[in-house]
């Protein structure tokens, strides 16, 4: 674990892999549930935390590298499942990168629960990780100028479902039906940092 | 049909509603959004007597015309235009009287980039997560303002200011940021961190209000590729593939790849929405 200064009152904490990442964030939130720690802002990403809006960056520099290596893992989180279509334009291509079966593609998909390790992108867009690294695959070559809202989608070592149609280079393998962004609704996103996620298959339309 | 509200009669080139944005939800992907200047934002606010938090109007370079339903106090702030109601001259940077009917004309910038507006009572257009700002990268709060729309106004909180005129900052004749060194100033050779602080750039007509684009020498990367996704923040000065640093602004994306060389003083950032394409920038080195 390492703490970085980024500018006056912000660090970013790097460590080494993103289930560690998953660990030191769910850390950091307990220890502000309990009033240890003063931040406006706890970004979780792919193989760090950041904290930002710090009350005291330079304790946190400390403790934080004092604290190396110590993470209880985290506590299980909610179940969230997602009813999904396997009808994406791209679960071909998918398919001949892991060079097997389309059905193959929904079964793995299917068969493995993920969890939520951060988000970005846009507001309620998760990437998700649980995938076997042998299941990476490579964003499209040419970005589409619009995939729709509830595409299901891979890249990289990640699971995203777009929140909202916008263009996207990740590869469309389904559709879901549920609403993963409501501002009117409490919580506003249906995924957030630390959510496990489970693909349901359904029969569409 | 409430009389409280404003009709927009000439959007301009970009008006959006903004106030303190919402900060708190990067961890969703949501950027916190708010006035790129805050300063002027607060001022106009104070001047229309209202508290800091109430919603105003940004413009971009050509300003707006609005017609109140109703009989309002106004203040024109930032980025110094001429100011007209019902077509006389107004004063800019003070509390003004908008008689119902009349049209309040914010017109075209002498200086700067982005004027204020403030109507006493506040824009009470509905709020997205605590905020009645417009992100224009994920799209949440308002709309930018189109012709016809209606901003409904909220009660007023307090009297206005009873001033003639309130000090404000110019525009940037040259903008000078001072600069932090970022978490991935490693990923730039030497000569590149250095560029950053000795070569001369310039904003690029690109910038925006998620970031300020700069034209300028690309810096020398010490490694290629990106980086893992990690947390931005407000004032990262992230270098993207051309080399040119981009200073990130209120709509900035709460996560991304490209390495961040430096990071801007928060109190510099204000004058960075100021700053006309064109104008010069320096990043001056600060310890942190």
């Amino acid at each position: 674990m390492r703490a970085l200064p980024v500018g006056e009152d912000a660090l970013l904490v790097e460590v080494a892999s993103a289930e560690e990442a998953q660990a030191l964030h769910a850390a950091l939130l307990r220890r502000r549930a309990e009033g240890a720690l003063t931040v406006r802002e706890i970004v979780p990403a792919a193989r760090s935390v950041l904290l930002d809006g710090l009350s005291d960056p330079a304790r946190w520099m400390s403790e934080l590298t004092a604290s190396a290596g110590d993470l209880p893992s985290p506590r299980a989180r909610a179940l969230v499942e997602l009813p999904v279509r396997y009808d994406g334009p791209d679960l071909a291509a998918v398919a001949a990168h892991w060079q097997v079966p389309e059905r193959e593609v929904v079964r793995v998909h299917t068969g493995t629960e993920f969890t939520v390790a951060f988000c970005g992108f846009a507001p309620g867009f998760g990437y998700l990780t649980g995938l076997p690294a042998r299941y990476d695959v490579p964003r499209r070559a040419t970005p589409r100028t619009a995939v729709p809202a509830g595409a299901v989608a891979l890249a990289g070592p990640y699971t995203g479902v777009y929140p909202r149609a916008s263009p996207g280079g990740w590869q469309l393998i389904g559709t879901t039906d549920a609403v993963l962004w409501d501002h009117t609704r409490e919580p506003a996103a249906l995924l957030s940092p630390g959510t496990r996620v489970r693909f349901v298959p359904v029969e569409g339309p | 049909m409430t009389d409280r509200a404003l009709v927009v009669v000439r959007p301009g080139l970009l008006t959006t509603v903004q106030d303190l944005g919402r900060p708190g939800y990067a961890h969703l992907g949501v950027p916190r959004s708010g006035a790129l200047d805050p300063p002027a934002a607060a001022l106009v606010n104070r001047l229309a007597g209202n508290p800091p938090g109430a919603a105003v109007l940004e413009t971009t370079l050509d300003g707006c015309a609005l017609r109140p339903r109703s009989t309002v106090i106004a203040a024109v702030g930032g980025a110094p235009c001429p100011v007209s109601v019902g077509g006389r001259p107004v004063a800019w940077g003070a509390p003004v009287v908008v008689p119902a009917g009349d049209v309040l004309e914010v017109g075209a910038v002498v200086a700067g980039v982005r004027s204020y507006v403030a109507v006493r009572g506040g824009l009470a257009v509905e709020p997205v997560l605590g905020s009645r700002a417009t992100d224009l990268l994920s799209g949440l709060g308002p709309a930018p303002l189109a012709e016809g729309m209606v901003l409904p106004l909220g009660r007023p909180a307090g009297p206005p200011a009873r001033v003639d005129a309130a000090p404000q900052p110019g525009p940037p004749a040259e903008l000078v940021l001072r600069v932090a060194p970022g978490p991935r100033a490693d990923w730039f050779t030497a000569r590149g961190r250095y560029d950053l602080t000795a070569r001369a750039y310039r904003v690029s007509p690109a910038s925006n209000r998620i970031g300020l684009r700069t034209e300028g020498p690309p810096l020398e990367r010490a490694r290629e590729g990106e980086l893992p996704s990690e947390g931005m923040v407000l004032g990262a000065v992230q270098v993207p593939p051309d080399g040119r640093p981009v200073v990130f602004l209120a709509d900035h994306p709460t996560t991304g790849g490209y390495p961040v060389i430096a990071v801007v003083r928060a109190a510099d950032l204000p004058a960075a929405a100021q700053a006309a394409p064109g104008t010069p920038v320096r990043f001056a080195a600060v310890g942190r």
